[in-house]
């Protein structure tokens, strides 16, 4: 990118499968005057905004136009994103690249779902092919079913590892105020909790949660002017994929998939060979428990077949070596809109020191995080707390 | 813009009422392959990302761009879609270029419009809470629009007339138009009455269709055409949701819009500075509307403007050579639709509309009900 980005505010709304307080406007207004609050500025100041939603899931089209100004956006220039699981990450990239562009120097950048307004399941099926795949469809359960059964016969992993993956989340949801599943639960409760398509169980999956998120990104003059503790971006990759691939989840296919090509080139941009080394936290984006083991797979944090034996050793716990979601990640707060992007929040709030009880014990100067949606596409973002680093 | 970025390649589909041969991803195909078979670029070396504008309400498909993912070169690859009209991707795919992220893009808007009822998808963009259950659709809204409109400078249904007249004129030389002829105001006048003062031919009719361009950055531009179009100036805004919260004779977003991508093209006076202009005439009285916005014309002279002949493909300022939206081109590629028609000109390869001598070209697209998101891009050769 021509210009230096940094992050320079954000905020998020607190997340509830119900929010009966307010409708969309009030409730992204919420995570925009977060995000103003903790930038010290005012939207008068915001050159462009950009909205990342997808409409399917409250049934409004045009979600930008009816929300322009809980967005702040009235008069302003702005676009609307659309692009599943990934559109928060998107948002970020967008933003990122209008001020790197040299157009604009001040960007907020918004993402938001409010599922109780539609039936997830349902419009999440709305993903396969109208013609071979919709009769068929089984939502995100299905799909992750389908990626839990394949890890377990390829590698010998067990049920108790995709109930580790549970506990965790839930634990570290515990210590951050804004989360939505905050479940004192052990492995026993995620190993009987409701089968949902097996060996998915309850406790497996992710909420269907309402909630917004919102980012200020500027220019380097503006971000060290401006900000006590601007995080940078420092590099962003997205990969997404065709909707056909019959091989899409056998997690020992040696065909190049989706993630390891973003990791790979994301990797080769920062000049870097041993990522769980280079970076101090990673908050990644895992709508299922064997979602996230598989991510530590592509990312390279262990080796094909490892993943498990990380949660195992407890190495990507919030006070391990390789932190792995210390917010508690997508499994205890969905709000699609805003998911992938409260990946890219959180992991500036550890840079920052400013994640209090979810804050990692250790000095945090790097971070990667990821978005996960369509038909596995991705978005991949790298932070940093200086320019040197 | 300290650097330059140019539109090297376009295509389009023949817009009509219906493609039952093809799905979206089939339609999608016909226009990316030949953009490229024209500029001699292949997927997936010569394209670094793409940007389409679709609806997953217009496509009844979740996270739609999975349809055209593989036909895109989205393979492991940047893909990215804008739930807007198709002339926002042009400022979108401007901004990634000048990021330096990207070199070299590809743009796509599709529709299918007859895969589902306009009332439908237009009443759901209205709010949930207060407006939506009066029945709204963009037709009903536009009447409200029009009336205002007319009521506030005087304008006629005679006025508005005149824009179609001289449209579907004009589409008789475009190829890819759906619905062109030789009209009388009294035809238009004397059309069904939809939602007065909107009749039927006042109307753009439902189309299935897609276009497709490439934008590249100075250097690469200079290697894939001789015949490169800039974007000079490009700029958006919104106005506000509620039809009571405007005044729907204003052109307030638009006004902005124009005048942010003016002052990015260095242009003080468009009157004299522009050639042509390409405006999305959903509505036979928008295109009067948005002349104002666009400052080609005084507030409520747009009756009288065309009247006097001037946007005629033979006056001081043609708007619409191609016939415009009201020719029949889908909902959201039709601003789309208008900066590759715009290109052609500036191109000298508009063929029977071609305007003589043009060097510099508006091109504008809206999002949302009676314009609510505006985007303007001046072009040059």
């Amino acid at each position: 990118m021509k210009r230096n980005v940094a992050i320079i505010g954000g905020g998020q709304t607190y997340h509830a499968a119900r929010r009966h307080d307010v409708d969309e406007p009030e409730m992204v207004n919420e995570a925009v005057r977060a995000a103003l609050k903790d930038a010290r500025m005012t939207i008068d100041e915001i050159d462009l905004v950009i909205l990342g939603n997808m409409e399917f899931f409250e049934g409004t089209h045009m979600t930008d136009c009816w929300l322009v100004h809980g967005m702040g956006a009235y008069g302003k220039q702005g676009l609307k994103i659309t692009t599943g699981g990934t559109v928060g990450a998107t948002a970020v990239c967008a933003a990122a690249h209008h001020v790197a562009s040299g157009l604009f120097d001040k960007v907020l950048c918004i993402g938001f779902e409010k599922q109780e307004e539609g039936d997830t399941g349902a419009i999440l099926s709305g993903v396969a092919n109208p013609l071979w795949g919709r009769s068929m469809a089984g939502a995100a359960v299905g799909y992750f079913a389908m990626m839990g059964s394949s890890y377990m016969a390829a590698w010998g992993a067990k049920e108790e590892h995709s109930a580790m993956v549970a506990v965790k989340a839930r634990q570290n949801a515990r210590r951050n105020k804004y989360a939505h599943l905050k479940l004192d639960i052990t492995i026993e409760d995620a190993l009987n909790s409701r089968m949902l398509a097996w060996p998915i169980r309850m406790l497996d999956m992710c909420p269907a949660s309402n909630g917004a998120c919102a980012m200020i990104l500027a220019d380097e003059k503006t971000a060290k002017s401006r900000s006590k503790k601007p995080v940078w971006i420092r590099a962003t990759d997205t990969a997404h994929n065709e909707q056909f691939e019959l091989d899409w989840r056998d997690v020992k296919t040696n065909r190049l998939i989706f993630s390891r090509a973003c990791a790979g080139r994301l990797y080769r941009k920062l000049g870097i060979t041993d990522p769980a080394k280079y970076f101090d936290v990673f908050e990644v984006y895992e709508p299922a428990t064997w979602a996230e083991l598989i991510w530590y797979e592509d990312l390279g944090l262990c080796g094909p077949g490892e993943g498990f034996r990380l949660i195992e050793q407890g190495r990507t716990n919030i006070d391990g070596p390789i932190p792995v979601n210390p917010s508690g990640g997508v499994l205890s707060t969905n709000c699609i809109g805003a998911s992938a992007m409260l990946r890219v929040w959180e992991a500036a709030l550890q840079i920052r020191g400013d994640a209090g009880e979810h804050q990692v014990p250790k000095d945090v100067r790097r971070a990667l995080t990821t978005g996960y949606g369509g038909t596995n596409w991705t978005v991949m973002t790298a932070l940093s707390k200086t320019l040197d680093d | 813009m300290t650097e330059r970025v140019a539109i090297v390649g376009v295509a389009q589909t023949r817009f009509a009422p219906k493609r039952p041969d093809v799905n979206y991803g089939e339609m999608a195909y016909e226009v990316i392959s030949r953009v490229l078979q024209d500029t001699g670029l292949a997927l997936p070396d010569d394209i670094d990302n793409a940007i389409s504008c679709s609806h997953d309400i217009w496509d009844g498909q979740t996270i739609s761009d999975i349809g055209i993912t593989d036909v895109i070169g989205g393979h492991l690859r940047a893909e990215e879609k804008m739930a807007m009209d198709g002339s926002t991707a042009v400022f979108y795919g401007a901004v990634g270029i000048l990021s330096g992220e990207y070199s070299c893009s590809l743009l796509m808007a599709h529709t299918k419009m007859s895969q589902t009822n306009r009332n439908i998808v237009n009443n759901v963009a209205f709010d949930p809470i207060y407006t939506r259950m009066l029945g709204f659709d963009y037709t009903s809204a536009a009447a409200l629009q029009a009336r205002r409109y007319m009521y506030k400078y005087g304008i006629t249904r005679e006025d508005a007339a005149r824009v179609v007249v001289k449209n579907l004129a004009n589409a008789k030389r475009n190829p890819f138009a759906w619905q062109s002829g030789d009209l009388t105001v009294a035809d238009v006048l004397s059309s069904p009455a939809v939602a007065p003062p909107l009749h039927k031919l006042d109307i753009a009719p439902d189309t299935d269709g897609a276009v497709a361009l490439i934008l590249a950055s100075e250097e690469r531009a200079r290697k894939i055409t001789d015949k490169p179009v800039w974007i000079l100036g490009i700029g958006t805004c919104y106005d506000a949701h509620y039809l009571g919260d405007r005044d729907l004779s204003g052109v307030f977003a638009l006004e902005k819009a124009a005048a942010r991508a003016y002052a990015m093209a260095g242009i003080k006076n468009p009157r004299r500075s522009v050639d042509l202009a390409e405006v999305s005439d959903d509505f036979s009285y928008q295109e009067l509307l948005w002349l104002e916005g666009l400052g080609f014309c005084d507030r409520g002279e747009g009756g009288r403007y065309t009247a006097s002949g001037a946007t005629a493909l033979g006056g001081k300022l043609p708007v619409n050579p191609s016939g415009g939206v009201l020719s029949g081109v889908p909902a959201n590629v039709a601003g789309l639709n208008r900066v590759a028609e715009a290109v052609l000109q500036l191109r000298g390869e508009a063929g029977d509309r071609q305007v003589r001598g043009a060097n510099i070209a508006v091109a504008q697209g809206h999002s949302g009900f009676c314009g609510q998101h505006q985007c303007v891009v001046v072009l040059g050769n």
